[in-house]
């Protein structure tokens, strides 16, 4: 009984001392695999564009940074039941997350883009050409709200998918004619299989990247607005892009 | 009913648009569901049968199939069926594509055959269950197999099998909530859409459990009417 007793304790020490630990730790989400922003490398460890950044503004703030890999469905009530502190899983800043979280300055923004098969000659500034089309998107998504709301499913038979990969894969398996996906996402996706290409004009949509918060941290965003605003200027920020990207998505 | 539309448009989430999303929603998983078990029911009555065939070439593959179904997850069973089937070259150009590029067809195909299994064993549990006697006597009146099945074993095992039948039925309507991951909008799918939009996981998800519950509720309701009825002589005699 008393040993029962006391490896319960132990336990319970262990345990508390871990939390005590953990406490003092940044978390930070990011969703996975969404290259070249975040994604596995083939040894197991988390590198990609916003990895690299996160860990250089958690260098500038001087804090212990942690990653919690989280499905992008569930990264915004995770954040706000404090499983983490911090999204920095390129989320594009809208006025409807906005009511949910704190955003700091954005950080990037991306062209979207068309996909599709090589020489399947779709216009997609043509709502007659795209008519009846299957057309994925990833789920509640800028490239979602841009397709629902300019082409609508009146037009379109639009697909939503959970994950990026799982969108690629039914486009590469015949099931969907064209995807409108996030540029970079897509150019490292689908354009390295050659029988796709990007179709007509790169598309902006919405007001860039930002990383968010809970709304009381206030604070912690003002470092986070800080530290970025500085490895922007102090050249940081071009060393970590130009690593993954040839074009700029500074902003 | 005007000013019904009126509350409606001043509801953030509840309007006119995503009561229509949730409703298609609702109409897809009936479908699916009801599809799914009634040609289930039409493969397992069969199956069941010959699960205890004495020939092993007829009742070893039958076990194969049942345990593999009943032993993995029907979510990694609709993945290989979905994004399976279409990793298959050539897969596109052949008549099979026109059933397999829709989302509903291979959905339903998983569903089919997860249901199967789990019901033919349904099926030849309560087979098994016949009392001795009864099997006798059917013999002893020079009864073939064919003539015992029909008249004495199959309408008595059918009924003994409803109850477990019922629940089948009602883990399968739950489990049709997996078809969201394969693009489908059934009841989950519209919640994950209408979450992915408004980020109000509460009001999404609740309102579909509210649903689901109803629909059990309903089921559970029609099977204990249907077991009282044909199985009222198996009751304890009222005063």
């Amino acid at each position: 009984m008393m040993k029962k007793l006391s490896v319960v304790l132990a336990c319970l020490v262990a345990a508390t001392s871990s939390l005590a630990v953990a406490a003092d730790k940044l978390k930070l989400a990011v969703d996975v695999p969404y290259e070249p922003f975040e994604f596995k490398a083939p040894d197991g460890t988390l590198t990609g564009f916003e990895v690299d950044l996160a860990n250089a503004v958690c260098a500038e703030i001087k804090r212990d940074c942690e990653f919690v890999i989280q499905a992008w469905d569930g990264i915004i009530p995770g954040l706000l039941a404090r499983k983490y502190d911090v999204i920095f899983s390129s989320m594009s800043i809208t006025e409807e997350r906005a009511k949910k979280v704190l955003f700091s300055e954005g950080y990037y923004n991306t062209p979207s883009a068309w996909f599709g098969k090589k020489g399947a000659g779709i216009d997609v500034t043509s709502m007659d050409a795209v008519k009846g089309k299957k057309v994925g998107v990833q789920r509640g998504t800028l490239q979602d709200d841009y397709v629902t709301n300019n082409m609508g499913e009146s037009v379109v038979d639009i697909k939503r998918y959970t994950t990026a990969d799982d969108l690629v894969l039914d486009l590469q398996g015949g099931r969907l004619d064209l995807v409108f996906l996030d540029f970079p996402v897509g150019e490292s996706t689908i354009l390295k299989n050659e029988a796709y290409e990007a179709i007509g004009e790169n598309v902006q949509v919405g007001n860039g990247v930002g990383a968010a918060f809970r709304k009381r941290d206030t604070e912690l965003a003002d470092q986070f607005n800080a530290a970025l605003k500085k490895l922007k200027e102090n050249g940081a920020y071009d060393e970590i892009m130009k690593k993954y990207f040839a074009y700029s998505i500074k902003i | 009913m005007d000013s019904l539309i009126a509350l409606l448009d001043n509801n953030d989430i509840f309007n006119v648009t995503t009561l229509l999303h949730y409703w298609s929603g609702f109409v897809t998983t009936i479908q699916l569901v009801f599809l799914s078990l009634i040609i289930g029911l039409i493969i397992a009555v069969p199956l069941g049968i010959l699960r205890d065939s004495k020939n092993p070439l007829i009742s070893k593959p039958i076990w194969a199939y049942v345990y593999f179904f009943r032993g993995t997850p029907l979510l990694v069973q609709l993945y290989l069926i979905y994004y399976g089937t279409a990793q298959i070259n050539g897969i596109q150009d052949t008549i099979f594509w026109h059933i397999l590029s829709e989302a509903f067809y291979p959905c339903l195909i998983a569903f089919v055959l997860n249901t199967a299994a789990y019901t033919t064993e349904i099926v030849r549990g309560a087979i098994r269950s016949t009392p001795k006697g009864e099997i006798e006597a059917a013999k002893a009146y020079g009864m073939s197999w064919r003539l015992r099945m029909r008249r004495i074993v199959l309408p008595s095992a059918l009924r003994r099998g409803l109850p477990a039948y019922a629940n089948e039925v009602i883990f399968m309507l739950h489990a049709s909530s997996i078809a969201s991951v394969v693009t489908i909008v059934d009841l989950t799918g519209a919640a994950r859409d209408i979450y992915a939009r408004y980020y109000a996981p509460f009001e999404a998800f609740l309102f579909v459990a509210a649903i689901y519950l109803c629909v059990t509720f309903t089921l559970i309701f029609i099977f204990r009417k249907l077991e009282n009825r044909i199985m009222a002589h198996l009751q304890p005699l009222s005063h």
